[in-house]
């Protein structure tokens, strides 16, 4: 088999912060091959969108990569210098976030953003920048692009403002996209239009996807692989099919069962009980034991180590039978 | 945007109107010129032809009727003091306040933005603690006490420039500039600065808190993600973002400090407005004062607009409103 496009070894990214040493990504490690969907799902805190940022060592003080490893295309990205980083970003890897309004600048036009955009990689650009931005742009399904480039962020709506940031992060035909939770602050009914349109990008473009999200039915839908995060560690990863139908690790299994769409109408919700632990108050050993029904004295004393591969696997002691 | 141009030249004549009432009943109130204008031994006839040519023996309302006719003609009056056209007055004075006041504002910009933003980009550093010390001293040192340092260090003590007055002046459009001769330079270099620290200080603060601001939103962080150096992102993003206020205390201080440079006009014995209105307020001249005052609202008015129109440059989203 040959080598993935993306693999992460080990990963840690800490805050050193007045509360102490956070360890907002504790030695997480995935793999992603060429034109995969990878969903990462957790709840906010869990260190998903922390594990996002790494990887394009877009972590800001008092942050820190403070150990592991992340191998693209055969190069080594933790400790690589800046411009080896910055001619990566947007280039190789690209970056969509959460919510459009915040990330576009609200006094540039469209035009004059793609252009800082296309300009900040020289090399490699053939062709004409207007072409190309106008092609990204009809391709991410922005109506009439050749008029709409000069408009400003606020002409747009929520939607149209997500797919020009999407526009941008097509620009340079990046190997992957790294998307943190870019529906998040969208209408249900955008967020599926947009969930698909990516799908079709990704296939189409052989763009391989890393979508960010606390909600599994988007990821669910979406993704071909599927890892799950608890307090900065992943707890289970595995084929979006395998996943949902047979979870290994219970938290999953909590996960999946508070979907509201396998119950009746009116019928109470089972959900996870407890909160997930503060990253400065994590107990001993596995973080899920407090809120874990199958939790003993081994979970509360030591942190289970991962059984399985980069692909497939969980870190649990007592983890669900998978029925045939 | 035509009808937001008309809108404010509206509310300009408002204020415009509102401003020389409260002028003109201000300086009413505030003593009688008469007692200047006379000698104390003048007979009572002279006294009485005299309160009729100033026409100050008519009702209030009369005279600030009048008073208003004559300035929408451009005339603002006599001095009572000079016997000159206070307007002539005015402008000879004014060429030397404008240029000592934007020497010191376009100095403060131009060395304090980008003093404030490394200190906002790197809050951290040394030189970004250097920086907020020099600028906790320009804001809480008063001004006639570093105007009166500056002197002594650089002109009694070292003797490196003089101590006070214009220099040699050059001629431009008809008017006398010190700033187009070396020995003008010179002089100008100490009032200048002294005029400075304070908006230097200013300029610093508000450009350091709109960077750091700036530095921690999502609009940097995409920007970085897509590749952008850390150069194009302060020139193209941070110093956009950070504009408005900006403009808008450049605008307040550039008003301000032509109005009222008093202080370091006074120290540095420099011929200008400010100057001026403290003798004339002196002296009862009560034209100049009116004149004067009237002036300035109609500068901030003027400064103001401007600023306005900035704002809809630098910020498509006001376009709309």
């Amino acid at each position: 088999m040959s080598e993935p496009l993306l693999s992460v070894y080990g990963l840690k990214t800490n805050f050193d912060t007045r509360h102490g040493l956070l360890r907002a990504v504790d030695d997480v490690s995935f793999s992603l091959d060429r034109g995969e969907i990878l969903g990462l799902v957790g709840e906010s805190g869990s260190g998903k969108s922390v594990t996002g940022f790494s990887l394009l060592g877009l972590i800001e003080a008092p942050g820190r990569i403070a150990g592991g490893s992340i191998r693209f295309d055969g190069q080594e990205l933790v400790g690589a210098s800046i411009d080896i980083l910055r001619s990566i970003r947007g280039r190789r890897i690209a970056m969509i976030f959460q919510d459009p309004a915040m990330t576009l600048n609200p006094v540039l036009t469209i035009r004059q953003q793609m252009k800082l955009a296309y300009d900040a990689h020289q090399s490699g650009n053939t062709g004409d920048f207007t072409a190309r931005a106008l092609e990204v742009l009809s391709k991410v399904g922005i109506p009439d692009p050749a008029a709409r480039i000069d408009a400003y962020p606020h002409q747009f709506s929520g939607g149209m403002r997500q797919r020009v940031a999407i526009a941008i992060a097509l620009m340079h035909r990046p190997d992957i996209i790294i998307a943190d939770e870019p529906t998040t602050a969208l209408d249900v009914s955008i967020q599926a239009q947009i969930l698909a349109e990516m799908r079709g990008l990704a296939q189409e473009t052989g763009t391989a996807l890393i979508w960010i999200s606390h909600d599994l039915a988007t990821i669910a839908a979406l993704a071909n692989r599927i890892a799950v995060m608890y307090a900065g560690r992943i707890v289970e990863q595995g084929t979006t099919a395998a996943l949902i139908r047979a979870p290994r690790h219970p938290y999953t299994q909590g996960l999946l069962n508070s979907r509201p769409d396998r119950f009746p109408p009116k019928a109470k919700l089972p959900q996870i009980r407890g909160a997930m632990p503060s990253l400065s108050n994590l107990p001993q050993g596995c973080a899920f034991a407090p809120r874990c029904q199958f939790a003993t004295d081994l979970c509360r004393s030591a942190i289970p180590p991962w059984s399985g591969t980069l692909h497939d696997g969980f870190a649990c002691y007592h983890p669900l039978e998978r029925t045939p | 945007m035509v009808s937001f141009i008309v809108q404010r030249i509206a509310q300009g004549i408002v204020v415009m109107a509102a401003m020389s009432l409260l002028v003109f009943l201000g300086v009413y109130a505030i003593g009688n010129p008469i007692d200047v204008l006379l000698a104390p031994d003048a007979t009572q006839e002279i006294r009485t032809q005299t309160i009729a040519r100033y026409g100050l023996d008519r009702p209030l309302y009369e005279q600030y009727g009048q008073f208003v006719w004559r300035v929408l003609h451009g005339d603002l009056g006599r001095s009572f003091v000079f016997n000159m056209p206070v307007t002539d007055l005015i402008f000879m004075r004014l060429p030397a306040t404008l240029e000592l006041t934007l020497a010191a504002v376009l100095g403060a910009t131009v060395i304090g933005i980008p003093l404030g933003i490394y200190a906002g980009y790197r809050p951290q550093s040394r030189t970004a603690r250097w920086i907020m010390a020099i600028s906790v001293i320009g804001f809480s040192v008063p001004t006639f006490w570093i105007g009166l340092v500056l002197i002594l260090t650089f002109a009694v003590t070292l003797g490196w420039l003089p101590a006070g007055g214009r220099g040699e002046t050059a001629n431009l459009f008809g008017i006398e500039w010190s700033f187009l001769t070396g020995n003008g330079l010179k002089h100008l270099l100490l009032p200048a600065l002294n005029l400075s620290l304070f908006k230097l200080a200013l300029m610093i603060r508000l450009a350091r808190a709109g960077t750091r601001e700036i530095m921690l939103t999502d609009t940097v962080r995409f920007a970085r993600a897509t590749g952008q150096s850390e150069t194009t992102i302060i020139r193209h993003h941070v110093l956009r973002l950070i504009s408005i206020p900006l403009v808008t205390v450049f605008g307040l201080e550039l008003g301000s400090t032509l109005a009222f440079a008093v202080v370091t006009e006074t120290i540095f014995s420099w011929p200008g407005v400010g100057k001026l209105i403290i003798d004339s307020i002196q002296s009862l001249d009560r034209p100049v004062m009116v004149a004067y005052l009237v002036l300035v609202s109609l500068l901030f008015i003027a400064i103001n607009f401007v600023v306005d129109l900035c704002y809809v440059a630098l910020d498509p989203r006001m376009q709309k409103g």
